[in-house]
């Protein structure tokens, strides 16, 4: 084969292995710090304006929906959000007008849910730009080429598609086989957020379920937060440390929100809030709707626990609980 | 005959769908109807199964119907919950035989556009992208796709945007691609019938009819000239049994209807 085929997506998140082995040496501390802050603090210092970000968990499950909330409180502009079944997340953050940027692998859509009327109302008015498309698995590897520290990854799919055509992808001859091969360039997100079952206040982390693309992401992004269901002590983590899905010189900040994932689901824990999700999907059909939904959800309180509040409280909490073990709705009756 | 019809177009779509499906295989399932269709196989005719969900679950013994492809319950009593790295790159590696795949618009190579209408840069409607369509079409062994509104609409001559692979230009176009070899779409079932395609020239041949449905209306539902053979069969009707289950697997009728 001749020369590599370049394609025209725009590159985004890539650096030389060098540079980012240096800025790593540089910024990365590897001393075990207690990294508890709160949403609010981790935010601002972590999320700035025009950043690329990337959400752990996929789609509707496990998204850090309180650092979402916050980042739309505090006004961030100009990121560009990674597109790796981006869901929830990225409606909300367009809504709010903090997203001008996407790669796609899966977004502007909520699965069987319907399509995204906030996202795609953005996109096709050219208030948020494409900046190219890739697959699921293409996305995950080109976090796992960065979580190696090497350029790229080789890979076979997306070969003679206009997917690949608008990827940042390269296409070359395989040295040994002579058959096409594109080359996925690694991807290092400026800062990824989590929501995990338990950490330390190190940045330990344990995931329940499927961990999805997270083990690769944590490993790929320069600045990681990490919400957690629950802050554990670093002696649960020594007892069963093959547990440790993220360990804590990855971390950069650790905050305590339970339930913080809602209404996505939170793996074995708790349900995806169906109601709210189906609420959010009819008033963003309009811009006014959309504002409304910020205002009564995420200006109108002031953190996450007042949201919670909102939402329906501890008992609503308990009832996603309910469907997640898969019981019958409970009766209604006032608990105690 | 008269009264209510013994069974809707999903519940035939389901059955003929799952009589593809051979036993002791695996098989990638999205949300929805893939899902009913891989149970239903496991329940009547392939009890030896394996289903995968793309975000990681794998062999779940899936107890109610998953409303995403990350759901807690595409791993319940499952012998994995990995990532999507472990089963992504083990249907890379040839592990993975079926794969199931929808999309708003097909050609005659059985490419599919899940991700524009119109110009890319300027898109008259902006759809959700690949996902994990690109990489089910691109490494399963049989892919197999439901479009259920077969129209001059949705078999076009020429896409708008090839998001996912089927034979991309015709024979061998796949392999000269890089691809993995002997890979590519197998079945397609609409409402009118079920189609293969033609060994010779890779486009798309009727192989049977529903109940009821014409080869006129086929001919008249798409853009492109569909390959139609002197040898037509006709689809098996969902036997009772086939409904009961049906009904076991969705009973709020979520993906099947009432």
């Amino acid at each position: 084969m001749r020369d590599p085929i370049e394609n025209s997506g725009e590159l985004i998140g890539w650096h030389d292995p060098d540079e980012n082995r240096r800025w790593v040496r540089e910024n990365k501390s590897r001393a075990m710090t207690d990294k508890r802050t709160t949403v609010q603090e981790a935010v601002r210092k972590f999320v700035p304006d025009g950043c690329i970000l990337a959400m752990g968990g996929f789609g509707h499950i496990r998204i850090p929906m309180a650092l979402i909330y916050e980042i739309i409180r505090q006004r961030k502009r100009n990121i560009t959000m990674l597109g790796k079944t981006a869901v929830h997340d990225i409606d909300l953050m367009i809504g709010g007008g903090c997203v001008s940027r996407v790669e796609v692998a899966y977004a502007f859509g909520h699965e069987l849910r319907g399509l995204s009327p906030c996202g795609r109302r953005a996109v096709e008015t050219g208030q948020v730009k494409v900046t190219g498309e890739i697959s699921n698995a293409g996305y995950q590897w080109r976090f796992l080429a960065a979580s190696m520290g090497v350029p790229f990854i080789p890979a076979r799919s997306m070969l003679g598609t206009d997917t690949i055509k608008h990827s940042s992808a390269k296409i070359i001859e395989d040295p040994w086989s002579g058959k096409p091969i594109a080359l996925l360039p690694a991807c290092y997100p400026d800062v990824a957020l989590f929501h995990v079952h338990r950490c330390d206040k190190f940045g330990n982390a344990q995931i329940d379920g499927i961990i999805i693309e997270d083990f690769e992401l944590a490993r790929a992004a320069r600045r990681i937060v990490i919400t957690t269901e629950k802050i554990i002590e670093h002696e649960e983590i020594e007892r069963q440390p093959w547990r440790t899905a993220i360990p804590f010189y990855l971390v950069d900040a650790v905050i305590e929100v339970p339930f913080g994932a809602h209404p996505t689901e939170m793996p074995v824990t708790y349900y995806f809030d169906e109601e709210h999700i189906a609420h959010w999907l009819e008033v963003s059909k309009t811009p006014e709707g959309t504002q409304k939904y910020f205002e009564e959800y995420v200006f109108g309180v002031p953190d996450y626990d007042a949201y919670l509040e909102k939402i329906g409280g501890k008992r609503r909490m308990e009832e996603l609980k309910r469907i997640m073990n898969l019981q019958p709705p409970s009766t209604g009756e006032a608990a105690p | 005959m008269t009264g209510q019809p013994r069974y809707n177009l999903t519940e035939l779509l389901a059955c003929v769908a799952a009589g593809f499906i051979e036993d002791g295989r695996s098989a990638f399932v999205g949300t929805g109807f893939p899902v009913v269709v891989g149970m239903l196989a496991q329940r009547t005719h392939a009890p030896g199964l394996l289903i995968i969900f793309e975000a990681g679950g794998i062999g779940p013994r899936v107890p109610a119907l998953p409303i995403s492809v990350g759901d807690s319950r595409t791993y319940y009593k499952a012998s994995g919950a990995s990532s999507l790295h472990e089963v992504m790159s083990a249907s890379q590696a040839g592990y993975v035989d079926y794969g199931f795949l929808g999309g708003a618009a097909m050609d005659c190579y059985g490419n599919i556009n899940t991700t524009v209408i119109g110009d890319w840069a300027h898109p008259k409607a902006r759809l959700p992208g690949s996902g994990g369509a690109n990489d089910v079409g691109s490494f399963v062994w049989r892919a197999i796709y439901v479009l259920r509104q077969q129209s001059k609409r949705t078999f076009v001559n020429k896409l708008d945007f090839i998001t996912t692979p089927g034979y991309l230009t015709g024979p061998g176009a796949r392999e000269r691609a890089g691809l993995p070899a002997d890979t590519g779409p197998y079945r397609v079932i609409t409402q009118l019938g079920v189609y293969g395609f033609d060994d010779d020239t890779k486009r798309l041949k009727l192989l049977a009819l529903h109940p009821g449905a014409t080869v006129d209306q086929v001919r008249e539902a798409s853009e492109f000239e569909i390959i139609i053979p002197e040898q037509i069969g006709v689809t098996a009707e969902p036997t009772d049994e086939q409904l009961r289950i049906l009904h076991e697997i969705d009973p709020r009728g979520m993906v099947i209807g009432k």
